[in-house]
């Protein structure tokens, strides 16, 4: 008879979480760690079935709230890949624009109000603002630049209503964009000292031998494009994922899990695998920051450092967004006409939280036949789970609750997706 | 002392986008917090503060067995109930289900459609318990959000405003899309609340903050139909965000027939 017991106490008495952690022991030892989510599916690939493509980057969009332009842009550019669509230098530039908008407000959020408070010993940011108000209020203000940016481009933070397959419903006027410029002057300089502190905190000793994966583009900092490259080595092309890459179903989630083809092995993907596999197409102050000022050595195999590459990163997004906004231009046209056809597409982007990949068929009256979406989400799940089972020997004497938070922590590096990113973990220890 | 309502959020099947759009009033943000007893907010605090609550905000549809008992649980344990966004108000975009074989979406997205446990269809909160309050849109407005908690610390009743989207597009001089382009556009039977952004874009309004009370999106569609737009075009229209709201759904399945 298997020992099983539950752990955490929770709110209301039958209401679950939305995770839990099944550990299974046998003498003693860890046999098998499962993160079991329950998110309730709502079936994205099957309900676009049928839709018109045009609506396509408004419905992916709600797949996720916390990173929609993600969604957006991935399913933008595998549609143009499927329909021929080439778009111009000035759509290219004005979606990198976007892009920076929502991973300024995603990191801002992540590092202020999901894992700052972790190092910190708090609850939750707010909890943290009062010993922390100036850090706190900075990390407000600079998630607020991000939601402005986002506001002015998109039309609104959450799921933007301007972004179109071919380009952009309307393009902004110039002075819409200038309206931003000191905001983010005042936000360069802040994310260089977010960073400078996020460099300071306490972080565990915690290493493994991660296979990392990113978008890697010979000229840029990774966003919209790019061959997908691997700290194992290789670099293919976006149309080969599916071959190294595979989702499987597993019974204990509703989330798909990602794997390596051959090796079924984990990998990692975010802020950590694109600092450590992009690093030198930093923008200029990110990369001084990282190499003189905080010396922040790659490669970092560490997953709580992860909140130092998110610094990075936003430092990198403040400069790249002000050199686009200083340079902007109205052009015309906002989107490139196109005509229906059959045809097929993918594309990857990069997320805030890691590799977003789509790929599409439509048929000659502009309607989805067949949609496949990976979020970084459910790439990083097999890999949290690795880590999990690496990391629990070590705690293992702590007491039930004490153990939970830990791993919820450990967790936390990887910002998954919002539902389960937070305060969730529920322990069922199965003892044999 | 003054009055802290203790505040829960809740989640179903949705994005957390609505409930996401607190933390989006950075400005605001501390004064709520410092307001309200946050007692329950899996994506803010670890903190848990076991129920009864004073406000209860709940995110999401119904789709699943278990969260139909669940969102019981939730009302028992609420004394003033609210819901956030098209999800918890509609159904949200999952509703589509409501018109497929939910068998056949099992299949199309899962390998193992037996490990997974999920109802038929995708419904509102209301079709499960009585609600006190419902705020509209998807996203939710975060203005509105706040205001309407102000509200309650207050003892007030919440009231948002209760006209459509087409007449912010006048307040804001934007020029009718739907005159001057013939582009289909749903404001005139959709729910003010967004700032009616779509038109301001260039776009038409897709009904995001759903049907405005009395609307009468027959006579819209017929307007749209004579004006060369076919029924096609019009029951994907009506039938996103908040398609298994009464008014849109009606008009979809008639022009579906
Ligand atoms: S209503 Fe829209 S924004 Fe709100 S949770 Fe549902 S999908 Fe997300």
């Amino acid at each position: 008879m298997p020992e099983t017991r539950t752990i955490r106490v929770e709110a209301l008495s039958r209401v679950e979480g939305e995770g839990a952690l099944n550990i299974r022991l046998r003498d003693g030892t860890i046999e098998n760690v499962q993160l079991n989510i329950y998110e309730p599916p709502r079936f994205f690939e099957a309900l676009l079935r049928g839709r018109p493509l045009e609506e396509v980057p408004d419905i992916t969009a709600r797949i996720c709230g916390i990173c929609p332009v993600a969604y957006q842009m991935s399913s933008v550019h595998a549609l143009e890949a499927a329909l021929g669509i080439g778009i111009s230098p000035e759509i290219r530039r004005l979606r990198r624009l976007l892009y920076c908008g929502e991973w300024i407000e995603s990191h801002a959020l992540h590092i202020h109000f999901l894992h700052a408070p972790d190092f910190l010993g708090y609850e939750s940011g707010i909890a943290m603002a009062a010993d922390h108000p100036l850090e706190v209020r900075r990390g407000l203000r600079l998630k607020k630049h991000g939601n402005q940016l986002l506001e002015v481009l998109g039309g609104r933070a959450i799921h933007p209503v301007n972004v179109a397959v071919g380009g952009f419903y309307r393009a902004p006027r110039r002075e819409e964009l200038a309206a931003l410029i000191p905001d983010f002057e005042w936000g360069l300089e802040a994310a260089v000292d977010m960073t400078r502190w996020l460099a300071g905190l306490p972080f565990p000793e915690f290493t493994r031998p991660y296979e990392m994966v990113a978008l890697s583009h010979p000229d840029e900092y990774p966003f919209n494009e790019g061959d997908v490259a691997s700290t194992a080595g290789y670099t293919i092309r976006v149309s080969e994922y599916e071959r190294r890459f595979e989702e499987l179903h597993v019974s204990h989630s509703t989330a798909l899990q990602s794997q390596r083809t051959e090796t079924a092995g984990c990998y990692f993907v975010g802020p950590l695998a694109r600092v450590n596999l992009c690093r030198d197409r930093l923008s200029p102050a990110a990369r001084r920051l990282a190499d003189d000022i905080i010396g922040f050595e790659t490669p970092c195999l560490n997953p709580y450092k992860s909140i130092i590459a998110r610094g990075l990163e936003v430092v990198h997004v403040y400069e790249e967004a002000l050199s686009i906004l200083r340079d902007y231009r109205p052009f015309q046209p906002a989107r490139i006409a196109f005509t229906h056809r059959a045809g097929e597409g993918c594309a990857a982007t990069e997320a805030p939280r890691g590799l977003i990949y789509h790929r599409y068929r439509v048929n000659a009256e502009g309607l989805v036949e067949f949609a496949k979406i990976v979020p970084p989400t459910s790439q990083n799940q097999k890999q949290i789970e690795d880590d999990l089972k690496a990391y629990l020997p070590s705690i293992m004497a702590e007491p039930d609750n004490r153990v939970a938070e830990l791993c919820e922590r450990l967790v936390r590096n990887y910002d998954p997706c919002i539902s389960c990113s937070t305060h969730f973990l529920k322990l069922h220890w199965d003892r044999r | 002392m003054t009055y802290r309502p203790k505040l829960a959020v809740f989640k179903f099947a949705s994005c957390d986008g609505c409930q996401l759009s607190l933390l989006d009033a950075e400005d605001r943000l501390l004064d709520v917090a410092g307001a309200v007893d946050i007692a329950y907010f899996l994506e803010a605090t670890s903190r848990v503060v076991p129920g009864p609550y004073d406000v209860a905000l709940v995110e999401g549809s119904i789709t699943t067995p278990h969260d139909a008992e669940r969102i019981r649980e939730v009302r028992r344990q609420s004394k003033f109930l609210m819901t956030i966004g098209a999800c918890a108000t509609a159904g949200g975009i999952q509703a589509l289900r409501n018109w497929a074989d939910t068998s056949e979406y099992l299949k199309v997205v899962y390998a193992r459609p037996e490990y997974i446990r999920t109802l038929a269809t995708s419904t509102a909160i209301a079709d499960h318990v009585p609600v006190d309050f419902e705020l509209r849109g998807c996203p939710i407005n975060h203005h509105q959000l706040v205001e309407v908690i102000a509200a309650l610390v207050a003892g007030r009743r919440p009231r948002t405003p209760g006209h459509s989207v087409c007449l912010d597009c006048k307040r804001r001089g934007t020029v009718c899309i739907a005159v001057a382009k013939g582009t289909p556009c749903l404001g005139p039977v959709t729910q003010s609340g967004c700032g009616a952004i779509c038109p301001a874009y260039d776009r038409g309004c897709y009904g995001c903050y759903g049907p405005v009370g009395q609307a009468n999106v027959t006579s819209l569609a017929d307007h749209y139909v004579n004006a060369g737009t076919s029924p096609q075009q019009l029951v994907p229209l009506l039938r996103n965000f908040n398609g298994y709201a009464p008014e849109f759904r009606k008009e979809s399945e008639r022009l579906a027939r």
